[in-house]
C-alpha cells in the first residue's frame, strides 16, 4: 500500500506547479518525493494557487491515492495560512507523512 | 495567375476576385463579373485555375457563435520548449481541436504561439495542466485569455498581398 503511494508515476500524472491559469512554472513533482521538494523551491504563489483550488488535496488523493495525508491537506485550509506560512505549513505535513511512510516504522497493510 | 516553380503569381484581376469571393464565397461568377466588368466565363476561368492550382484551398461557413449560445473564451498560450522538442510540441497541439492556430516563434528562446478556445478558465486550465504541459520539451507556459476583440479579419491574406508592393507594381502596368 505504501510502496503505491511512494511510487513514481508517468508524466502524465505528474503534479505540474501553476501560478495561475494557463500558467505554467516549468515545475512539476512525479512522486511524493519529488513533490515534496518542489514545495520548496516553487513561487510561493503556486503554493497558494493550487492550496485554494484544492488541486494538492485531489492529486494526493486521486492520483498517489493517500486519502491520510489528503486530509491532513486539507484541514490546512481551516487555517487560513497564506504565503510563506502556508508553505512551511504543508511542507511539514507532506515531509512528516513521507517520514511515516519511508521509516518502515508503519506495518504495511 | 501564373506558374513557375511551383510558386503562383496571381495578377491584379485575381486579386480582385478573390477580394470578392472573400467577403461572401457565395456570390455568382455573373455578379462577380458585373462588379468587375468582366464577363461570367473570365471569373469562372480564373477562379477555377485558382482552385486547382490550391490557391483557393476551400470554401467555408463562418459561425457566429454567441448567436447559438456556443459561449466560449480565446486565449493565447506561449510555450517555451526545448528547441529539440519543438516541433513536436507543435505538432502535439495541431491534434487538439480545441487549438485553433499553431505558431513558432524564435526571439530569445524559441516559442510556440497557440490560439485556444475552451468553455471555460477551468477547461482551459485543465486543458493545459493535462494535455499541454507534460508534453516532453515543454519548459514553461504563460497564457492570456482574451478579454476583448479589436479586431478578427477572415481576408487578411489577400488584403495584405492587394497592400504589398508587388501587386501595386502589377496593378500600375
Amino acid at each position: 500500500m505504501y510502496s503505491r503511494i511512494l511510487r513514481s508515476l508517468p508524466r502524465e500524472k505528474a503534479f505540474y506547479f501553476f501560478t495561475s491559469i494557463g500558467n505554467y512554472t516549468g515545475d512539476s513533482g512525479a512522486s511524493l518525493k519529488e513533490f515534496l521538494e518542489k514545495i520548496c523551491e516553487v513561487d510561493v504563489k503556486s503554493v497558494e494557487f493550487h492550496f485554494h483550488r484544492g488541486d494538492f488535496q485531489k492529486w494526493i488523493d486521486e492520483v498517489l491515492g493517500d486519502k491520510e495525508l489528503a486530509t491532513k491537506v486539507q484541514a490546512l485550509g481551516n487555517l487560513g495560512f497564506s504565503g510563506t506560512m502556508l508553505r512551511n505549513r504543508l511542507y511539514n505535513i507532506v515531509a512528516q507523512r513521507y517520514k511515516e511512510l519511508t521509516s518502515g516504522s508503519n506495518v504495511e497493510y | 495567375m501564373k506558374l513557375k516553380n511551383n510558386v503562383v503569381t496571381l495578377d491584379a484581376l485575381d486579386v480582385k476576385i478573390l477580394k470578392i469571393l472573400q467577403s461572401d464565397a457565395r456570390q455568382t461568377y455573373t455578379t462577380i463579373g458585373r462588379n468587375l466588368g468582366l464577363s461570367h466565363s473570365t471569373v469562372y476561368d480564373r477562379v477555377k485555375r485558382m482552385e486547382q492550382s490550391g490557391v483557393i484551398k476551400r470554401y467555408t461557413t463562418i459561425l457566429d457563435a454567441e448567436k447559438i449560445g456556443a459561449r466560449h473564451i480565446t486565449a493565447i498560450m506561449t510555450v517555451f520548449t526545448d528547441p529539440k522538442q519543438s516541433r513536436k510540441v507543435a505538432m502535439e497541439l495541431c491534434k487538439s481541436s480545441q487549438v485553433l492556430e499553431v505558431y513558432t516563434s524564435l526571439s530569445e528562446e524559441l516559442l510556440i504561439i497557440a490560439k485556444i478556445v475552451a468553455e471555460n478558465q477551468e477547461e482551459l486550465h485543465e486543458f493545459i495542466a493535462s494535455l499541454v504541459a507534460p508534453l516532453p520539451g515543454v519548459s514553461r507556459i504563460r497564457t492570456s485569455v482574451v478579454t476583448k476583440k479589436f479586431k478578427e479579419m477572415q481576408n487578411s491574406i489577400v488584403d495584405a498581398l492587394g497592400n504589398s508592393a508587388f501587386v501595386k507594381e502589377i496593378y500600375n502596368r
